[in-house]
């Protein structure tokens, strides 16, 4: 009897360290929410989900504090995939954030920019370029279009524009099936 | 001596309609009057435009130089002055317009100056390639991937066999089996100078059975020039054997594995208009400025003809004795993978092998579609043992992720699995629009990336510029605080020297006051007079503003 709990408790105690031991050395760094999160959202930077640029919202929605139908740019498909990664239920886009558009770029009108910098100062991504009293210009590549340097411009020369379609960024349409019944 | 074939998985037995043009050798088409010469017609990066309208170009003059490692330059097809660097419609799928270069020809015909190598076995490889490179050769099979690249097999990969692409294996099509009748010689030529590019232990042309001409006229030139290290092979007739890694397997029995290249199994392939090719370029310093094209379906002449790069596909339809009635739309390429041409004035490009006018008749023969009856024909007809019933429905769901497990990247396009399906479902174009999707993503991906990496930096910035003016401020401030006793001692030092300096002023006394004459001394009495009379007023009524 005393023998079975003496070797029982043995095997307690050198298993328990064994594992604990385990637990300390081959800890596995979970990979963060926020990071993954982050990874998904479009990065538009634009704000109108209501933080200040996507890695807050990332935050947030990590967090459990925000739903996760606040960003237009990213649309259904990140609603969708957000729902998945979090074992969230979806649900439908706020519509009083906007709608989902196509994807715009902002271009000014150089003619009437009177390169006051107001533009450059907002835009999140650095994407714009000039001086005081330059001309700006914005630069096409990286602009995110995500619309934060019409508001600060006195003069109202910023316009967002459809990116243009060109052969290389052109899509094989989804095809248009009638399937007959018969 | 007879060589072992091996079989791929899957393919079809195509009625191959080659009669219509197989019997008509290559006649060269006439120089348009407007060459369009789009600079993106390769597989990778566009090239770059070098010249500016208005300025006169010769015949295999570069007019847009090649812009990094994956890009090929494009050439003048003819002599003439460059009138616009414009976007004009291409043959692409979308119907879209490309930026190209646009010739008036002037007629002349006037060659640049060619510079062939006179021995292209004293050349390096390396050195060969760059002749290629700069000829602005890409594989003119369909795909155009710059050439040169596939002759760089690296230090560490040795050349076992170079496959001569000779199969053609799209009904219509007869580009490459003309090519093989009226000039093998080029072909043998171009295969010796590919072979001593990869140091190739041998060389393989493969050729489907229902050519025995091209294999008769290619083996006759290869005993009459002695390159008996060039073995033809014939390959039964099954689409699609003329697929590069089909064609692989079909004469090594060597499988390309998965996303994998050639090289990896220590193969290259090329198509044997490519090879013909190379030896214009080495052996005649001629650039890339013109390739076979079919012109074949509903037109009144079938035929082929050797076509300069840029030439209007109206304007070449026309040498064909243009389309018949009933000619519903043309496709580029042929009737398994090729696509719609949507605009007439769009040019020949390198990569155009096959002009088809498909006629009502032609494409009445597909019925209405219905759905998937999961009988499984599509995966026994896959050439590349791919599950088409899967893709299609991931497709069809838009379900990019799963449609990645299964594969869809090694699916070829080639069509067996729609030509089979009894439902006639539109296969090809699910796994298109899927592919093309999946690209766009992949963008979106990386812009969301640059787009992180810059709002990081910025913020960054930012932050830092707040941290150093912070620190600027903390300076000065601290600067002010020590330099307050020293100031106090300067202030000192001002005031003393005030001082001293109201001392010495009220010290002063006129100067010359002696030995004066009367009337100098009056004058000096007027003058005070008149000063302190000057004074008096101001005085008075500083005085009398007191007593107010």
């Amino acid at each position: 009897m005393l023998t079975a709990i003496i070797a029982i408790t043995a095997l307690a105690i050198v298993f328990g360290l064994l594992l604990g031991y385990a637990a300390v050395r081959f800890r596995v760094e979970s990979d963060p929410v926020v990071e993954r999160v982050d990874a998904m959202l479009p990065q538009t930077q634009c704000g109108q989900c209501g933080f200040a640029g996507c890695r807050p919202y990332a935050e947030a929605i990590a967090a459990g504090e925000v739903e996760i139908n606040r960003c237009p740019p990213g649309g259904e498909n990140l609603m969708l995939a957000l729902a998945d990664l979090l074992g969230r239920d979806p649900v439908p886009l706020d519509p009083e954030l906007g709608e989902p558009k196509p994807k715009m770029v902002a271009r000014i009108d150089e003619n009437t920019c009177i390169g006051c910098t107001l533009c450059l100062q907002a835009c999140p991504v650095d994407a714009i370029l000039g001086a005081a009293k330059q001309m700006h210009t914005i630069l096409e590549s990286e602009c995110t279009g995500c619309e934060l340097c019409l508001e600060p411009c006195p003069v109202d020369c910023i316009e967002m524009v459809p990116v243009e379609q060109t052969v290389n960024t052109w899509k094989w349409p989804y095809p248009i099936v009638v399937e007959s019944k018969a | 001596m007879s060589r072992q074939l091996w079989r791929f998985h899957g393919g079809l037995h195509l009625p191959d309609h080659k009669e219509l043009s197989s019997g008509e050798p290559v006649v060269e088409a006439i120089v348009p009057r407007q060459l369009i010469l789009p600079i993106h017609q390769h597989i990778g990066v566009p090239a770059e435009p070098v010249v500016e309208p208005g300025q006169r170009v010769l015949k295999g003059q570069v007019v847009a130089k090649a812009d990094g490692y994956v890009s090929a330059p494009v050439h003048a097809s003819s002599s003439g002055t460059v009138v616009a660097i414009e976007p004009r419609p291409v043959p692409h799928p979308s119907g879209l317009s490309a930026l190209c270069v646009v010739i008036e020809t002037d007629g002349e015909d006037r060659w640049t100056e060619r510079q062939p190598v006179a021995d292209y076995k004293e050349l390096d490889p390396s050195e060969l390639r760059n002749v290629i490179r700069d000829a602005g050769i890409v594989g003119l099979g369909g795909a155009g991937f710059p050439a040169f690249i596939k002759l760089n097999p690296g230090a560490r990969t040795a050349i076992d066999t170079l496959v001569l692409n000779g199969s053609e294996c799209e009904p219509y099509i007869t580009c490459d089996d003309r090519l093989m009748r009226d000039r093998p010689d080029e072909i043998i030529a171009g295969a010796r100078i590919m072979r001593h590019a990869l140091h190739a232990r041998e060389c393989v042309i493969g050729i489907e059975d229902n050519k025995p001409e091209a294999v008769a006229a290619l083996r006759e030139a290869i005993a009459r020039m002695q390159a008996t290290e060039i073995e033809v092979v014939v390959v039964p007739t099954h689409y699609p054997t003329g697929g590069e890694k089909q064609l692989i397997k079909v004469l090594t029995g060597k499988e390309v594995p998965s996303q994998g290249l050639p090289l990896d199994v220590g193969v290259v392939c090329h198509n044997v208009g490519t090879a013909a090719a190379v030896h214009r370029a080495v052996e005649r310093g001629e650039p890339l400025i013109s390739r076979v094209v079919t012109l074949t379906g509903g037109v009144g002449h079938p035929r082929n003809m050797e076509v300069r790069i840029g030439t209007p596909v109206e304007e070449l339809l026309a040498q064909a004795g243009g389309t018949l009635e009933g000619v519903e739309r043309l496709l580029v390429g042929g009737p398994m993978m090729g696509f719609d041409l949507r605009h007439r004035d769009a040019p020949i490009v390198k990569t155009a092998n096959c002009l088809l006018a498909i006629t009502g008749e032609m494409a009445a023969s597909r019925g209405p579609v219905r759905p998937c009856i999961r009988c499984g024909a599509c995966a026994e007809a896959c050439p590349v043992s791919l599950l088409p019933q899967q893709l299609y429905w991931y497709s069809r769901a838009k379900d990019f992720d799963k449609v990645q497990d299964y594969n869809l990247f090694d699916c070829i396009e080639c069509g067996c699995c729609a030509y089979v399906c009894p439902s006639n479902l539109p296969l090809v174009q699910y796994f298109r629009f899927a592919k093309t999707e999946i690209w766009a993503q992949e963008r979106e991906k990386q812009a969301a990336e640059l787009a992180r990496r810059r709002h990081e930096f910025r913020t960054e910035r930012i932050e830092r510029e707040k941290a150093e003016r912070a620190a600027r401020l903390a300076q000065k401030k601290a600067m002010v605080a020590k330099s307050d006793s020293a100031e106090d001692k300067k202030k000192a030092a001002i005031k003393a020297a005030m001082e001293r300096a109201k001392a010495k002023k009220s010290a002063t006394e006129p100067k010359n006051t002696e030995n004066l004459t009367e009337a100098q001394q009056r004058q000096i009495a007027e003058a005070d007079a008149r000063r302190a009379e000057k004074k008096a007023p101001v005085d008075s009524e500083a005085s009398g503003g007191n007593e107010e």
